[in-house]
């Protein structure tokens, strides 16, 4: 039986999200094949990507100001969040969060009289992105963190001369400045927390029924094959073309935070190696 | 391995704990902590050599010396880095049976038959008949050189941003004195780059720690291993039988790590004060301040 590329492409393209033939490819692996059942594992690394940032720029907003607190009660809970998630390798907090989401009972628990079923949390689509999500959060509260800090005292001063002070000061002055100072490095912080969404599947959460990202049915096919020599390269390909797109976009919007300056003193978003988290 | 642990089911309480921490499984996970370490002594070092080398490389006036060296500092960007580990364990291993099929067999046919990569038993590396310790250490090789190459890469454009840093007027000034090229490199733009290249290389250092576990995807014994075989849960037909504790040993593992990276942050910070004494940056200007 063989198909046809555009067959293929109909059968394996949503493989990874449970539509379509069940049943991967066993013999022969088309190039084809590898493309798209490769380019369906890309839908779970966006989906844990894209979420996970768009959570954690939130969060890391709060941390970020919560590192700058003056109470110890606030500024040290985000300062030890901080730490503990940007000094220890993602790959064990996947373990880590795992095994604890795992001793959850497991039918469930009351609160409140209330029954809450917990079995959800230790499957990748919830337990890992929870994970991705604090992690970004926590590198991410980092960058703006020093960009609160790198804020330029006369800029506070005239905001204050102008009368603007408290809340009004934060929403107006600092924190626009804030996210225009922090952004490419925020930039690289979500290139590389795409790159971060390869570790689901190769850490404590397990896929079930051969549903995975990009890099598992990379693995599914060097395997098969005994050939690291065109999954692998497929899947740098796929994640050549995310880092452009994501480059792009990030770069829009900082175009749009740099628009009153001067063209010549507008920060460009430069790519920085940091690799593993 | 103590003679009171000879019969561990009578044991009870913290003498349990003692010799089920002693257990000859235990003593294999604490030495593969010296494994993460042996690989940090060896990677770091090498990548350090790998980088310098590339940026040399990118900054030659031979141009295909040049594009080179950006072409191996380009390539681990924009791909993840785990593809890399996953790429260059397999292709190494495969590349160096094959060259050695060349040799050591009769006829050299493709290895790469359908789905199969098929050497002769001579070319195997290691031979099929080599005790364990060898398999280990050849993981262990191929998980060091696959690291020098990604580490190197990225510690390569650390050096060479670090090196186009150096203000060009004192390589003119040098120049001028007389000195030739080879001479300005080595007198004055190496001893220069450091304080430019210590940032960026800390960083790289933080983030070469935090990728050790993966040593464990490559196959290699290492913590994560470990954890995982010893936390897991064990029936009554083991010596120390006991439920999933694997969650202890992953936040033994977290506690390592943090306090792994902790220790560095503040070396890194030590050096990066002695690096600027007497520079013309911002950090040195500052000491010079504090001691007039």
């Amino acid at each position: 039986m063989s198909m046809t590329c555009w067959e293929t492409v109909q059968a394996y393209a949503l493989r990874s999200i449970g539509i379509g033939e069940n049943l991967l490819p066993r013999s022969e692996f088309t190039l084809c094949q590898q493309f798209t059942l490769i380019g369906s594992g890309m839908i779970w690394n966006l989906y844990f990507g894209v979420l996970a940032l768009a959570f954690g720029f939130f969060l890391a907003n709060a941390i970020a100001l919560a590192k700058t607190a003056r109470n110890p009660w606030i500024r040290k809970p985000a300062e030890w969040f901080v730490f503990v998630f940007r000094g220890s390798p993602l790959f064990i907090q996947f373990f880590l969060a795992y095994e604890a989401l795992v001793m959850l009972p497991k039918g469930g628990v009351d609160i409140l009289g209330v029954h809450l079923n917990t079995s959800w949390t230790t499957r990748a689509w919830a337990g890992a992105l929870l994970v991705l999500f604090l992690n970004t959060a926590a590198y991410a509260a980092e960058i703006f963190y020093g960009a609160l800090k790198s804020i330029p005292k006369g800029d506070l001063e005239a905001a204050e001369a102008y009368g603007l002070t408290g809340w009004k000061k934060f929403t107006r002055i600092e924190w626009p400045t804030m996210l225009r100072l922090g952004w490419p490095a925020y930039t690289n912080e979500a290139i590389f927390l795409f790159h971060a969404t390869t570790l689901v599947y190769f850490s404590g959460f397990p896929a079930f029924a051969q549903k995975g990202d990009a890099l598992y049915y990379a693995n599914y096919f060097a395997d098969k094959t005994f050939n690291p020599f065109i999954p692998y390269p497929i899947v740098a390909f796929y994640f050549i073309c995310l880092t452009l797109l994501v480059t792009f976009v990030y770069g829009r919007i900082n175009k749009r935070l740099n628009r009153h300056l001067p063209a010549n003193t507008r920060s460009k978003i430069r790519l920085r190696p940091q690799l593993i988290r | 391995m103590f003679a009171a642990c000879a019969d561990p089911k009578s044991l009870e309480g913290l003498s349990w704990l003692f010799c089920y921490l002693t257990s000859a499984k235990h003593v294999g996970f604490y030495w593969s902590f010296l494994t993460v370490l042996l690989l940090l002594a060896i990677t770091a070092p090498a990548s350090l050599g790998m980088g310098f080398l590339g940026a040399t490389a990118a900054r030659s006036h031979i141009a295909p010396v040049s594009w080179l060296g950006k072409i191996y500092i380009w390539m681990v960007r924009g791909v993840p880095d785990i593809i890399f580990f996953l790429f260059f364990v397999i292709a190494l291993d495969q590349g160096i049976e094959y060259v050695k099929s060349l040799v050591v067999c009769d006829g050299g046919a493709w290895p790469w038959q359908g789905m199969e990569f098929r050497v002769c038993p001579a070319a195997k590396v290691p031979l099929a008949k080599s005790g364990p310790f060898w398999h280990q250490a050849y993981g262990f090789l191929l998980a060091v050189i696959t690291f020098a190459i990604v580490f190197g890469a990225f510690t390569a454009n650390v050096i060479y941003g670090a090196m186009n840093a150096v203000p060009r007027a004192q390589l003119e000034t040098a120049e001028a004195y007389g000195m030739s090229r080879g001479q300005v490199f080595r007198r004055i733009l190496i001893p220069q780059m450091w304080v430019y290249a210590l940032p960026g290389l800390g960083n790289l250092w933080m983030i070469l720690i935090k990728a050790t576990p993966l040593l464990f995807l490559l196959g290699v014994k290492d913590i994560v291993y470990y954890a995982r075989e010893l936390g897991g849960s064990k029936t009554q037909a083991y010596e120390y039988p006991h439920g999933d504790w694997r969650l202890w040993y992953f936040l033994g593992l977290m506690v390592f790590y943090l306090v792994f990276t902790r220790i560095s942050e503040i070396g890194i910070a030590k050096l990066t004060r002695r690096l600027s004494h007497g520079q013309a940056t911002a950090g040195g200007e500052a000491l010079r301040k504090a001691a007039a």
